[in-house]
């Protein structure tokens, strides 16, 4: 796509450099999107578009590498975090990305995730935390929260019977292993600002070799949630973000100290 | 270079190491612990990639990953472990990477035991994991050719862009042997226009298993398949022993071929015309040259360690032209030369039909003893 722009000092807003030509796949009011953007927007900053590796995800972002102009492998479901270290331990100078959504992350590749902070990976994950399986239809997640209904707990998740969401950043910030463990919104602008620089400090974290690092970001699934695009925001808000408070879980001291 | 005493699993990571093998990612299972073990300490002291997964599953993701790169990379297991490694080796072989895999079988199913066995014969070869793929698979009798086929696997692995497997059981990854060690190669990453790397001055490159266009997929499927025929015309390898004058042919392939050919010797030492035809590459398997020694035997008698899994690769080619005789011992038994012998002799005494089904007189006399 072609776009000339007749009065240049107008242009406020463009295509990140790391972005393709190639149009979304993801739903109207999907904030995958804006994930992708602000992943794309700090890989150009840091000026190392051209030394990262991104690993996509079984999940709504499988077909993250149609979208990033960068190398890109795609991983069986859940392991996106071990072949993230299959590459990282052959290509050290590199940059490697790892997006993964909940079910991905948390369910059937809770081991790769848990053990490559533990050994300290020096990889940057993007979580996406929507509280449900996107690409297949809506189905229940390891972070779906109670009550909450999907196609398989249609009378609301009821933890006698199906237990209770897992709060992974938490969870991983025990580990030594892990440098850099936060968990941002991506619900408002404000918030959509902070999980921007929380990825820049993830990445800076791995530039600079100080382990693993990951930023859980509270997505929207309006269409798995079945509720507009402005309501999901809103439902993020209300409900998400008590379940899963903001904050930093784990900043490394040698990742503070270096002061981005 | 002399010869020097090595352990079998031992051996094979020290000759992946001088094939310039990258990095190795693995998890421990009896009986290929060693292969990880010294590992463990040889490859960080030449800089290169350890890592010890998590899991199975963790290890061949990793393999993947690494893959993806270009560089020369492998894993070794177990037959649970082969298992658990299914899913990655059906997506590497999808994504069109190479890997080398190192197999120690074990007695089985289930958790099984941890004895020597060859039960993993149609898991390894035919495929295991989803999907129409064929991995290249190389069956040593010995240390010393394991050893001498880990740089075979490697350029195997990376003229096919495809996985080739070193089958071996736990007997030779257990004993120890003189063995001759080739010279240290240097490790050579190719340039590969699929390798990624970071897209530095290049258009990027990316690498999947996932083709939703089906059609697409299709010719994927065809390109995979392609290299495999061309796999199957330049990559047969077997070893013959007395075939020239053989009236009788024994056909076994690793550690089963091994035992017959020992068979095979007091078996000529008591004056009968007998021969031993042993696969090295199980796949692909040469079917060709069973074709060929159809026409100069009057019967074969096939052993293996499982219930007759190439037996029926060996059938494919003799077409019920001649009597084929099949003995296996299961569950991690080994068989004694001596088993052999007798199956020779009563293979000469009673060579029974063209078209009998030898794995049910198999069974039928197993069950007799």
């Amino acid at each position: 796509m072609t776009v000339t722009i007749v009065h240049p000092e107008n242009m406020v807003y463009t295509r990140p450099e790391g972005f393709t030509d190639t149009p979304t796949h993801y739903c109207p009011g999907c904030t995958h999107g804006t994930a992708h953007r602000l992943v794309a927007e700090v890989l150009q900053e840091m000026n190392i578009l051209d030394k990262t590796i991104g690993v996509a995800p079984v999940g709504c972002a499988v077909f993250a590498y149609n979208y990033f102009d960068i190398d890109f492998v795609q991983a069986a479901h859940g392991r996106a975090p071990a072949m993230a270290t299959g590459i990282k331990r052959v290509l050290p100078e590199s940059v490697v990305l790892s997006y993964q959504g909940d079910g991905d992350l948390a369910s059937i590749g809770m081991a790769e995730t848990v053990h490559a902070a533990a050994r300290g990976e020096n990889i940057t994950i993007i979580f996406i935390n929507n509280a449900i399986y996107g690409m297949t239809g809506g189905q229940m997640a390891p972070t779906t929260l109670p009550g909450m209904k999907t196609t398989s707990s249609p009378n609301g998740r009821d933890v006698e019977t199906q237990g209770y969401p897992i709060r992974v950043s938490e969870m991983l910030a025990t580990l030594d292993g892990a440098g850099y463990i936060v968990r941002r919104s991506l619900h408002d602008p404000k918030n959509i600002r902070l999980a921007k620089k929380a990825i820049r400090v993830a990445f800076e974290t791995q530039v600079h070799g100080l382990g693993f690092s990951m930023v859980e970001l509270l997505s929207t699934c309006n269409t798995g949630w079945g509720v507009t695009p402005l309501q999901s925001l809103a439902w993020l808000e209300e409900h998400m973000i008590p379940a899963f408070p903001l904050g930093d879980f784990k900043i490394a001291p040698a990742v503070a100290a270096l002061k981005i | 270079m002399r010869r020097e005493m090595w352990k079998g699993n031992e051996a094979i990571a020290e000759a992946a190491v001088r094939a310039g093998v990258e990095a190795y990612f693995g998890y421990p299972i009896t009986p290929q612990n060693e292969v990880l073990e010294y590992l463990s300490h040889r490859m960080p002291e030449l800089g290169r990639a350890f890592v010890q997964a998590e899991s199975e599953p963790a290890a061949i993701n990793m393999v993947y990953g690494a893959a993806c790169t270009g560089a020369r990379v492998m894993t070794s297991s177990s037959s649970p472990g082969i298992s658990l490694m299914q899913e990655g080796l059906s997506y590497i072989a999808g994504t069109e990477v190479p890997m080398v895999l190192v197999n120690v079988m074990r007695g089985g199913p289930g958790l099984g035991n941890i004895a020597p066995s060859q039960g993993d014969y149609n898991q390894i070869c035919k495929g295991g994991g989803h999907g129409d793929y064929h991995p290249i698979v190389l069956a040593p009798a010995s240390i010393q050719e394991a050893v001498d086929l880990m740089p075979v696997a490697f350029e195997l692995a990376h003229k096919y862009l495809n996985i080739c497997t070193i089958l071996i059981d736990g007997s030779i990854g257990q004993m120890m042997e003189p063995v001759l060690l080739p010279g240290m190669q240097p490790v050579v990453r190719k340039e590969y226009d699929w390798a990624v790397s970071g897209a530095k001055g290049r258009k990027r490159h990316f690498l999947s298993s996932i083709y939703l266009d089906v059609p697409t997929e299709e010719k994927v499927n065809l390109r995979i398949l392609g290299r495999w025929r061309e796999a199957q015309a330049n990559e047969i390898r077997f070893k013959e022993y007395y075939l020239e004058d053989a009236d009788f042919i024994v056909i076994g392939f690793g550690t089963a071929g091994r035992i017959a050919l020992s068979a095979v010797r007091t078996a000529r030492a008591l004056g009968i015309k007998v021969g031993l035809f042993r696969p090295i590459s199980v796949n692909p398997f040469p079917y060709k040259r069973v074709e060929e020694l159809v026409k100069q035997t009057s019967s074969m008698l096939v052993v293996e360690m499982n219930t007759g899994q190439m037996l029926k690769d060996v059938q494919a080619s003799v077409r019920n032209r001649i009597p084929v005789r099949f003995y296996g011992r299961l569950g991690g038994v080994m068989p004694f030369p001596d088993e052999f012998v007798n199956e020779i002799q009563e293979m000469i005494k009673n060579p029974g039909k063209p078209e009998d089904d030898s794995a049910d007189l198999w069974y039928l006399r197993m069950m007799a003893r």
